[in-house]
């Protein structure tokens, strides 16, 4: 440290003759012309990444405009969804009627039942894996029975539950549950088998109780995982509810892709699908970002 | 009669002199077992230690001196004989015998700050009131001079900070013994001696006992008052126990020349070189 302090002395006194040479007009031209080049290099970068796929998306649109233009096509093209669906695209919240909603309202009666499915998911599906992870036999015992059920696709469980809850309501937010549970419940204890032998060592010379060891030392330093294992849950679930929707009916998202169907209002499910995938993408988004933010410490550790 | 104090104490407050039952290492033998294959790492190993004494542990890779402090701290049991702090057997770990871990252990989601404070908690929630309990962290990052980098988080600090916060934590715990298992063994050479100097000042203030394990006999010499010395695996047990007879508070520079310390330097390289070669070539 101290010779740090030493070496860094003589900087300054070499520094101040050229600084005091070279006149004030300098320095401060160039302060401004480097906030300038900053400014530059922002927007480029972010031409950078905003140029490309809005090309890719314009030429999608085109080529797709050609190929639906036609008048034999069976689909719509961009500018005949344009014409039919403006209201959808440009009204997401208008209000005619109950079963007659913009898609903005869809979205979020969907949303709440993923949050509510997911959220379930989440909280026993961490409380599972950290059981599963933490004890050998628990691990012998239930991962089997894990490994077979994770592999049953969301909308066979939906007769089951619909039997067991008889309600169309509960019955979606399982078949999420249902999906979500097994990646978080995996994630969740391949991060704790993996938590180094130093941190247990510290809990252990500290005397941390087991309600302490898991809220100080599991859930943090098994956080990465979790939050993979989330991240993968909220995308199965955003999966799920669409298709458990088609067939539960309601005011979902999923449902009004099958009504639109029924009633041949193709433009309808294009618009539809879009909204889908947005939703999907910002859910995606949301959750790595709350995982950059929980696990800052973790991951640079 | 009254027996004059021992010289090597006189700068410290040691309240039982003499006292060589503090903590005992008595006839530990350790075996591993996994699945068919048994090693026999430590065999009959005997020690005593005096309160406020500071002991080195010396002996090649392999031959079970981490093992012996991991049984210090309870983090691996005995299989036979026992280890007694103060009367009573370990086979636990606790905070009387805290750890300063070789690789720091520093929980990197805690700041500077919280690491230390995780333990005050632990240790004194009961005892102490909440601002007793901050001011006693803020007293430890002071002693290792950290204070001023409470609220970053260990990835931020250098190798040497982190082993200083380390230190901080395990003496915020106001342990009995305080288990060193190679503290400075990841740091270069000029952080180590800077170290190693903060270590001997602390040792001075606090006159706590403590158990360092290392591979480098100069900081061997330079900081204990004896020095245990291992003979080689398997089966490996204390070879000699050297007394480091040097007057406190002793300076690096002085030592190079001290006959003494060459003396104690002389003893502990001849143990480890010649009597006590590692044949192996896997070392």
């Amino acid at each position: 440290m101290s010779v740090a302090a030493l070496r860094s002395e003589p900087q300054p006194a070499a520094v101040a003759p050229v600084a005091r040479g070279a006149s004030n007009v300098v320095t401060i031209a160039r302060k401004p012309a480097r906030r300038d080049s900053r400014i530059k290099q922002k927007i480029a970068a972010f031409f950078a990444t905003v140029v490309p796929p809005l090309v890719v998306v314009a030429m999608m649109l085109l080529v797709w405009e050609f190929a639906c233009s036609g008048p034999k096509s069976s689909l719509p093209a961009p500018t005949r969804i344009w014409a039919e669906s403006q209201d959808l695209i440009l009204q997401p919240f208008f209000v005619n009627g109950p079963q007659d909603v913009g898609l903005g309202w869809r979205v979020a009666t969907s949303l709440e039942r993923v949050v509510i499915g997911f959220g379930l998911a989440s909280v026993v599906g961490v409380l599972l894996g950290a059981l599963v992870g933490q004890s050998v036999w628990a691990t012998r015992g239930l991962d089997p029975v894990f490994q077979v059920l994770r592999t049953v696709p969301p909308l066979a469980w939906l007769p089951i539950s619909l039997a067991a809850f008889r309600d169309s309501a509960p019955s979606a937010i399982f078949v999420i549950f249902i999906t979500a549970i097994w990646p978080v419940i995996i994630n969740t204890a391949v991060g704790i088998r993996n938590i180094p032998q130093d941190y247990q060592n510290v809990a252990k010379v500290l005397r941390l109780n087991h309600i302490e060891y898991f809220w100080r030392i599991m859930i943090p330093s098994a956080a990465p995982y979790i939050f993979t294992g989330l991240r993968i849950g909220i995308g199965l679930s955003w999966l799920a509810i669409v298709a458990a929707e088609m067939l539960t009916g309601g005011v979902g998202i999923g449902f009004f892709i099958w009504d639109a169907w029924n009633s041949s209002k193709l433009s309808d499910i294009v618009v539809a699908l879009i909204y889908i995938g947005v939703v999907g993408f910002v859910l995606d988004r949301l959750v790595a970002l709350i995982g950059q933010i929980a696990t800052r410490g973790t991951a640079s550790g | 009669m009254i027996a004059p104090l021992e010289p090597k104490s006189h700068t410290r407050l040691v309240p039982m002199i003499g006292d060589k039952s503090f903590l005992k290492i008595d006839h530990v033998d350790k075996t591993f077992v996994r699945g068919s294959a048994t090693t026999e790492v430590l065999s009959d190993v005997n020690l005593a230690i005096e309160r406020g004494e500071y002991i080195s542990i010396i002996g090649h890779s392999g031959c079970g001196k981490s093992t012996l402090l991991n049984l210090i701290a309870g983090l691996t049991t005995v299989t036979r004989g026992a280890v007694l702090l103060e009367n009573q057997e370990v086979n636990a770990p606790g905070p009387d015998r805290a750890v300063v871990f070789q690789n720091h252990s520093l929980l990197p989601w805690l700041t500077v700050y919280d690491n230390v404070r995780l333990a005050v908690d632990k240790v004194f929630g009961r005892m102490k009131s909440k601002v007793e309990r901050h001011a006693w962290t803020m007293e430890k990052l002071d002693l290792v001079q950290m204070a001023h980098a409470r609220d970053k988080r260990p990835s931020e600090i250098s190798g040497g900070m982190k082993q200083r916060v380390g230190i901080a934590r395990a003496l915020a715990m106001e342990p009995k013994v305080l288990l060193l298992d190679e503290p400075f063994g990841a740091l270069d050479a000029l952080t180590r001696a800077h170290l190693q100097d903060s270590v001997m000042q602390i040792h001075a203030r606090l006159g706590n006992t403590a158990i360092m394990i290392t591979h480098d006999v100069d900081e061997a010499v330079l900081l204990s008052d004896r020095i245990v010395m291992m003979t080689n695996g398997p089966a490996a047990h204390i070879g000699e126990v050297l007394e480091v007879n040097l007057p406190r508070p002793r300076h690096r520079l002085e030592m190079a020349t001290n006959p003494e310390y060459l003396r104690c330097r002389e003893a502990v390289l001849r143990f480890l070189y010649e009597r006590h070669r590692l044949v192996d070539t896997a070392a």
